[in-house]
């Protein structure tokens, strides 16, 4: 090719190019607007009106019903199977979940990946080498014997049971955390040693502030993995009160009737469970994309 | 997403300044939290898992030992092994179709747009919850009223039972599962195309090197580390494939997605064989430990060309 492609030609031979990456986005995100249009379709009318991109009279009843704020009559009315339901709650519960998870494991594991990557112990390199190991255990091996001692303790259906096993840490968390504090530079701690700082002192006044980025990233990263989570907690609280959002998904499926699911009322409830969802990339969304990308420039 | 980095063989520096004793004592105190949790939800569980994997445990009595016995019967088991075929083909079709799309996505991205929003939309399904998407998917699928259904339908073809057919199913739920990860995955890539450095695109454009032959000769061969690394990831993802299958399919129609994770939670939790399912999970533990030894051993093998 000798002559040099001109600006506009250049462009005219990428518009393919364009025209498939707008495609993959339409596939990305169209599934999505079809759950917010069968959620604002009335349940009665969705076997003759499923096919135009708006409902032909949109309607807020199903989110009305899933969140419990309708009679139980004008919920059957609308199309539910009168089944209870109270997404108010579960929305509580899979925050509450999340929450208190993520902070507690957050921190507890930030402590242990700096004494990890900072102190001098005996056993240090061969403790995290057990913790490396259990990295590769795929979780169905501990979850059945995790499900019989909260049953054993009688922790089925309370939040200690929810909570227990991730609450303390989990073997990837430490291992994020101790290669971060491994990467950053010694100086400023150093200093605050010589100033006469002790340990707690360094990590809590120095370390840590130093570090909100990747500690912030992590969080994040277990708080979409803790909200997503699905069997453990179908398994140990599936009662009323300590439901998440994502076994209530579940179970609404299963208590809806096979022949013809309640689709209105379940896309409500999916469009609930995707709302922080969407917050998150509204107010995180470079720093997720950067997170993702990182660990991509890690491997 | 961690297997790539134990390659590196880092060991901890010295401690902060040189002192005389070590820290054994401020080190318990930092690590007590987490040795607790590890002690009582992580090693006691696995010691458990292993005996109980030794009897005929049923959760309402108690366990009795029957030793190998559980192993003999999971060998001669048609469900187990029709499982693992099951969780393999579910691996190949989910990985490939991730990798695929992912690279070609990526690629496109590479060469035309540095967009921070496009990249946060692309990830969007990735951050919906897994149980969502299968519900989702299953709506959009369904047989009758599916959005998908009339598509084909208005293109002048059949309606087809994504997932009520034994051969459409399965490949029903690596499409549900592929259209969730796809755009983590096309990250991945994408922070890998970034690492070439751009003066070799700028050479090659210059001898008249089209767009697709520099795809193939110098993006894909330049990022060979980053496609190993994001396959052993979603690889070992895809193992445990149960959410969308516990929602769509439940390991119907006739087994065609009954996948090791979905049996496993079966025997354990509506047979209530726990003894058997401990077994089945040993074994599964195995596998995957195999598998990711040998895949460490082809990522040793992948280093970049760049370094």
């Amino acid at each position: 090719m000798s002559a040099p492609v001109t600006v506009g030609r250049r462009r005219l031979r990428r518009l393919p190019a364009w025209i498939c990456l707008i495609l993959a986005l339409g596939i990305s995100l169209f599934p999505l607007y079809w759950m917010l249009r069968t959620a604002i379709t009335p349940g009665p009318e969705l076997p003759s009106d499923n096919a135009g991109l708006l409902p032909r009279h949109p309607t807020l009843i199903n989110f009305e019903r899933v969140l419990g704020l309708v009679s139980r009559d004008e919920a059957r009315a609308a199309g539910g199977s009168g089944a209870n339901l109270s997404f108010f709650l579960y929305l509580r519960n899979s925050v509450v979940y999340t929450g208190l998870i993520t902070c507690a494991q957050t921190l507890f594991c930030a402590m242990a990946g700096y004494a990890f990557a900072r102190l001098r112990f005996r056993g240090r390199d061969a403790l995290f080498n057990v913790f490396v190991a259990a990295l590769m255990v795929p979780p169905i091996f501990t979850l059945l014997p995790n499900f019989a001692l909260v049953k054993q303790l009688g922790w089925l259906n309370t939040y200690q049971g929810l909570v227990a096993p991730s609450l303390l840490m989990t073997p990837f968390a430490v291992f994020f955390l101790r290669q971060f504090f491994l990467g950053i530079p010694r100086d400023v701690e150093q200093a605050a040693f010589i100033d006469g700082a002790g340990p707690w002192t360094i990590f809590w006044r120095v370390v840590l502030p130093m570090t909100k980025g990747p500690l912030f990233t992590l969080a994040l990263t277990t708080a979409v993995w803790t909200w997503n989570d699905y069997l453990w907690p179908l398994l140990v609280a599936p009662g009323e009160d300590t439901r998440v959002l994502t076994a209530a998904l579940g179970i609404f499926l299963k208590q809806s009737p096979n022949t013809s699911p309640d689709w209105t009322g379940l896309m409500a409830g999916s469009a609930l469970s995707v709302v922080p969802v969407l917050l998150l990339v509204v107010f995180f969304g470079r720093r997720l994309v950067d997170s993702i990308q990182f660990s991509g420039m890690k491997g | 997403m961690t297997t790539a980095t134990l390659t590196k063989t880092e060991t901890a520096g010295a401690a902060l300044p040189r002192r005389r004793r070590g820290d054994g004592r401020v080190a318990l105190a930092f690590l007590a939290p987490v040795l607790i949790g590890f002690a009582a939800f992580y090693v006691y569980p696995a010691v458990r898992g292993a005996w109980y994997s030794l009897t005929d445990w049923n959760l309402l009595s108690e366990p009795g030992f029957v030793g190998l016995d559980n192993y003999a019967e999971l060998v001669r088991d048609p469900l187990f092994w029709n499982s693992l075929k099951v969780t393999a083909y579910y691996v190949v079709l989910t990985v490939g179709m991730q990798i695929v799309l992912g690279l070609g996505l990526a690629a496109l991205m590479h060469r035309l747009t540095r967009s921070l929003v496009l990249r946060s939309l692309l990830v969007v399904p990735w951050l919906v919850p897994s149980v969502t998407s299968a519900l989702l998917w299953m709506w959009l699928l369904d047989a009758n009223l599916g959005f998908l259904n009339h598509l084909l339908v208005s293109l002048g073809l059949d309606n087809q039972g994504f997932l009520t057919s034994p051969e459409l199913a399965m490949p029903s739920v690596a499409a549900i599962n592929a259209w969730g990860a796809t755009g983590y995955t096309t990250l991945l890539l994408y922070a890998g195309m970034l690492l070439v450095p751009q003066q070799i695109y700028e050479a090659a454009a210059l001898d008249g090197t089209g767009e697709v032959r520099q795809f193939f000769r110098i993006t894909l061969p330049l990022l060979r580390p980053i496609l190993a690394f994001v396959l052993v990831v979603s690889l070992i993802d895809s193992f445990q494939l149960f959410d969308a299958v516990a929602v769509t399919t439940k390991g119907g129609p006739v087994d065609a997605t009954r996948v090791v994770y979905y049996y496993i939670y079966e025997e354990a939790f509506t047979h209530f064989k726990m003894g058997y399912a401990s077994a089945l999970a040993l074994s599964l533990v195995l596998i995957l430990g195999l598998l990711t030894f040998v895949q460490m051993r082809l990522l040793r093998a992948s280093r970049s060309d760049l370094a």
